[in-house]
C-alpha cells in the first residue's frame, strides 16, 4: 500500500470528525468530532513519517496525543461548566452571539 | 515738545486703544466705575493734546505718511497699515478727540446715577469708539478704514443697546447694526472691486493713478456708487435713515458724540476722501439723495414731540446738506460743514440731555418755561441753534452757505432749490423746540403738543429711575460745573469758528487743492437770502409757539396730509417691515420645505436603506459556533479550490 492510501483514509477521518462538529448539537458529540479530525492528522504524520524514512513526524503524533488529550480533558470540563451555568449541552441552544 | 506731528498723530490714535485695552483687560479696576472713567477721560485729554500737536504740523499742507507692511503676499504687500495725516484728517483728529473728551466728561454726571460696572463699561466703549473713530479718520488706505468703520459700528451698536434691558434700546441697538450693515456690504463690494480694477488700497496711490489716467473709466460709476451706498448707511441717507432716529435709545451724550458729531459724519468724511474717484454721474445721485434726505428729515423733525429725536432728524438733515455740496463737486465745503456742524450739534445734543437731566423726560411737553430755571442751559442751546439755523457770525453761518453756493457753482439748481427750504425748515423746526423747551409755559406746551394725533413719547431717561415723579417741575436748575463746562467750550468754539469765519469772509481753504472751497464766486444774492429764509424760519415758530398769532393746530390743519404722513415718519419704516417680514416669511417657508422634503428626504432614505440592509446582513451571525465552523471549512475548501485552478 503506497502513501495515497494514508492519504485517503486520514482524508476520510478528518471529513468524518468535520461533518461530525458541524452537525452534531451534543457538544460531547462535537468533541468527538475534533478528536476525530486530530488524529486524522496523526495518521498524516505518521504516514509521512514513514514513507519518508523520518522520525520527525513520530515525535509530533507524541506531542498531538498529549495535546488532545488535555484538549478533551479541559473540554469536558467545560462542558460540565456549561451545563452547571446554562441546563443544557445542546449547541443550537448556545447562540448568545446571535446578531 | 515739538515731535514729528505724524508720530504725535499715531500717538493721539493709539492713546485710546490703551485705554481701551486697561479697561478691557482690567475687570476688577472696569468695575470700579469712577477710577475707570477717569482713565478714560485722562487719556483722551492725551489724545486730544496729540491731536493739537499734530494739527499744527499739518496745517500748512504737510502730509505726512506713516506705514507699515501689512499682509505680505509674494515680496510685495497686499495692504500697509498706518496713518495718514494731513490738513483735513488732522483738522477731524480734533475734532473727534475734543468731542470725545467733553462727552466723556460730561457723561460721568450725567450718569451718575448708573451701577459703577455699567459705568466702566460705557467708558470701555468710549475709549474703543475714540480708537476706531480716529481709525477711520486717519486711515492711510481703504482696508484699514473699513475694519475701523466696522468697529465704529461695533462701539454704535453697543453704546446704543447701552441700557439693554430696556427692549426699545436693545431693539433700535440691532436695528442700527443691521441698517449700517446693508450699506457696509456695498462699500465692502466698492472697495474690493476698486482693489480689482487698481490693485491697490492706498488712498495716495489711487489718487496719482486717477490723476495720470491709470484708473480705467468704465466701471467706475458702479465702484464709486458701492463705496457712496456705505456713505449712505453710516450717515443715515435716505432710504437708509430710519435708524438714527431709533438710535436716540442710547444715553444722550452716545447721542452726541456718535450720532451727531462723529461716527455719522464717517460717511462724509469717507466721501471727502474719496471723491477724485467720482464721476459726475454718482455725484449727482448723491447730491440729489443728500438734498431729498435734508428735506425730508427736515419735515419730520418739524413734527416731533421728543426733543432728541428733533435733534436726531436735524443731523439726518444737515448730513444731508453735507452730502449734496460733496454731489455738487466742493466736498472741501461738506467737510467744513461737518466740522462746524460736529460743534454745535453736540452742544444741542448734550444742553438737550442737560434739559433732560434736569426735567427727567425727553418730550417738549413736560418742558417750558426753562430759560428762568436753567439761564446757563438755555445760553448755549441758544447759541447752538442759532448756528444750526445758519444766523451770521454762528458756527454754522458761513459752512452752511458754502454748501448752498456750492451747489449754485457746480449748477446743481434742483438740490439748491430744495435746500433752501430746508434752511427755512431748520430755522423753524429748531426755534420750535427752543420756543417749546425755553419760553413757553409749561401747560400751553403741553397743548400744543397734545394738539396733534399720533403723539410720540418715546422713552424716558432710564437714569432717573422711572417716569417723572408727580410734579416733574419740582426744581429743573442748570446742571453741575462738570456737565456745564463742555457745554460752554462747545459754545464758544462755535461761537470762535463763526466769527473768525465770518469775519475772515470766503477765504478759508478746505481740502488740498482742486476741491478747495472758495474758487467759486457765489452770487451777490446769496447771502441775504439765506440769512433771510432762516429768520423767516425763527419768525415763524416766534409767531406760533410764542406769540401765539397763528394758531398751532390751524397750522397743522394747513399742512394736513404731509403731517399725516410725517408722524407716521411717510411709512418708510412700515414698508421696511413689510417688506422684510414678507420677504422673510418666504423665504423661510421655501427653505423649511426644502429642509423638510428634500433634505429630510433623502437622508430617510438613505437611513432606511442601511437599516434594511443591516437587518439582511444580520442574519448571517446565528451566534452557534457550529455554523462558524461551517462556514470556516467551506472558505477554506473554496480557496483551495482558487489556488488549485486560478494560481496553477
Amino acid at each position: 500500500m503506497g502513501l495515497q492510501a494514508y492519504l485517503i483514509l486520514a482524508a476520510t477521518v478528518f471529513c468524518i470528525g468535520l461533518f461530525g462538529v458541524v452537525t452534531r448539537r451534543n457538544t460531547i458529540g462535537i468533541l468527538l468530532g475534533i478528536e476525530l479530525m486530530l488524529n486524522a492528522v496523526n495518521i498524516n504524520l505518521v504516514a509521512f513519517s514513514h514513507f519518508n524514512a523520518s522520525t520527525t513526524g513520530m515525535i509530533f503524533t507524541l506531542f498531538t496525543i498529549c495535546i488532545t488529550v488535555s484538549e478533551a480533558a479541559i473540554g469536558l470540563a467545560l462542558v460540565i461548566l456549561l451545563f452547571r451555568v446554562r441546563r443544557t449541552v445542546m449547541a443550537d441552544h448556545l447562540d448568545l452571539l446571535k446578531g | 515738545m515739538m515731535a514729528d506731528p505724524g508720530a504725535l498723530a499715531l500717538i493721539g490714535l493709539l492713546l485710546p486703544a490703551v485705554s481701551f485695552l486697561i479697561l478691557a483687560v482690567i475687570a476688577p479696576f472696569r468695575r470700579s466705575g469712577r477710577p475707570a472713567a477717569y482713565t478714560s477721560i485722562l487719556f483722551a485729554a492725551g489724545s486730544l493734546a496729540a491731536a493739537i500737536g499734530a494739527w499744527r504740523g499739518h496745517a500748512e499742507g504737510q502730509v505726512t505718511r506713516l506705514a507699515w507692511e501689512w499682509l505680505p503676499s509674494n515680496g510685495h504687500s497686499i495692504a500697509t497699515i498706518g496713518v495718514l495725516a494731513d490738513r483735513d484728517s488732522t483738522l477731524m483728529l480734533i475734532l473727534v478727540a475734543l468731542v470725545a473728551l467733553l462727552v466723556q466728561l460730561y457723561s460721568i454726571e450725567y450718569l451718575h446715577g448708573e451701577a459703577p460696572a455699567a459705568l466702566g463699561r460705557y467708558y470701555t466703549y468710549h475709549s474703543l469708539f475714540a480708537f476706531s473713530m480716529m481709525g477711520v479718520v486717519l486711515a492711510p488706505n481703504l482696508l484699514q478704514l473699513f475694519i475701523c468703520w466696522e468697529l465704529v459700528g461695533l462701539c454704535s451698536f453697543l453704546l446704543i443697546g447701552f441700557w439693554y434691558q430696556k427692549p426699545e434700546a436693545a431693539r433700535a441697538a440691532v436695528k442700527a447694526f443691521w441698517t449700517t450693515k446693508a450699506g457696509d456690504i456695498g462699500l465692502l463690494i466698492g472697495i474690493v472691486l476698486l482693489w480689482r480694477v487698481t490693485g491697490t488700497f492706498d488712498l495716495g496711490e489711487l489718487r496719482t493713478m486717477v490723476a495720470s489716467g491709470a484708473v480705467p473709466v468704465e466701471g467706475l460709476s458702479l465702484i464709486t456708487f458701492c463705496i457712496y451706498l456705505g456713505a449712505v448707511g453710516k450717515s443715515a441717507q435716505f432710504p437708509l435713515h430710519t435708524w438714527l432716529p431709533d438710535a436716540m435709545e442710547g444715553p444722550t451724550p452716545v447721542s452726541a458724540l456718535i450720532h451727531a458729531a462723529t461716527m455719522v459724519t464717517a460717511g462724509v468724511y469717507l466721501l471727502h476722501r474719496t471723491v477724485f474717484l467720482f464721476p459726475p454721474d454718482v455725484l449727482m445721485v448723491v447730491a440729489w439723495i443728500g438734498a431729498f434726505t435734508a428735506l425730508l428729515a427736515a419735515v419730520l423733525a418739524c413734527v416731533q414731540d421728543d426733543i432728541k429725536r428733533v435733534l436726531a432728524y436735524s443731523t439726518v438733515s444737515q448730513l444731508g446738506y453735507m452730502m449734496a455740496a460733496i454731489g455738487a463737486g466742493f466736498s472741501a465745503a461738506g467737510f467744513f460743514h461737518l466740522l462746524t456742524h460736529g460743534l454745535f450739534k453736540a452742544l444741542l445734543f448734550l444742553g438737550a440731555g442737560a434739559v433732560i437731566h434736569a426735567v427727567h423726560s425727553n418730550d417738549l411737553s413736560h418742558m417750558g418755561g426753562l430759560a428762568k430755571k436753567m439761564p446757563q442751559t438755555a445760553l448755549v442751546f441758544g447759541i447752538g441753534t442759532l448756528s444750526l439755523a445758519g444766523i451770521p457770525l454762528f458756527g454754522g453761518f458761513l459752512s452752511k452757505e458754502e454748501i448752498l453756493s456750492a451747489t449754485l457753482a457746480g449748477h446743481q439748481t434742483g438740490p439748491f432749490v430744495l435746500l433752501m427750504v430746508v434752511a427755512f425748515l431748520t430755522a423753524f423746526y429748531m426755534f420750535r423746540v427752543v420756543f417749546l423747551a425755553f419760553f413757553a409755559s409749561p401747560a400751553a406746551a403741553g397743548h400744543y403738543v397734545n394738539a396733534g394725533p399720533g403723539t410720540v413719547v418715546s422713552g424716558f431717561s432710564r437714569t432717573h429711575d422711572g417716569p417723572p415723579k408727580g410734579g416733574h417741575y419740582t426744581a429743573p436748575h442748570d446742571p453741575p460745573a462738570v456737565m456745564i463746562l463742555p457745554l460752554w467750550v462747545l459754545a464758544a468754539l462755535s461761537l470762535a469758528v463763526g466769527v473768525y469765519s465770518t469775519a475772515a469772509g470766503r477765504v478759508l481753504q478746505f481740502g488740498p487743492g482742486a476741491e478747495g472751497a472758495g474758487e467759486h464766486v457765489a452770487p451777490p444774492w446769496l447771502t441775504p437770502a439765506a440769512v433771510g429764509v432762516a429768520i423767516a424760519g425763527i419768525a415763524l415758530a416766534w409767531l406760533v409757539y410764542q406769540r401765539r398769532t397763528i394758531d398751532a393746530g390751524k397750522l397743522a390743519a394747513v399742512f394736513g396730509p404731509i403731517r399725516y404722513a410725517a408722524l407716521h415718519k411717510f411709512w418708510i419704516d412700515d414698508i421696511y417691515e413689510g417688506i422684510l417680514a414678507f420677504a422673510l416669511l418666504a423665504l423661510s417657508r421655501i427653505v423649511g420645505w426644502l429642509d423638510r422634503y428634500l433634505v429630510d428626504g433623502v437622508l430617510n432614505v438613505v437611513s432606511a436603506w442601511t437599516v434594511s440592509t443591516g437587518d439582511l446582513l444580520r442574519t448571517v451571525q446565528t451566534g452557534r459556533a457550529q455554523d462558524y465552523v461551517y462556514g470556516v471549512a467551506v472558505g477554506l475548501l473554496v480557496l483551495l479550490l482558487w489556488m488549485r485552478w486560478a494560481l496553477t
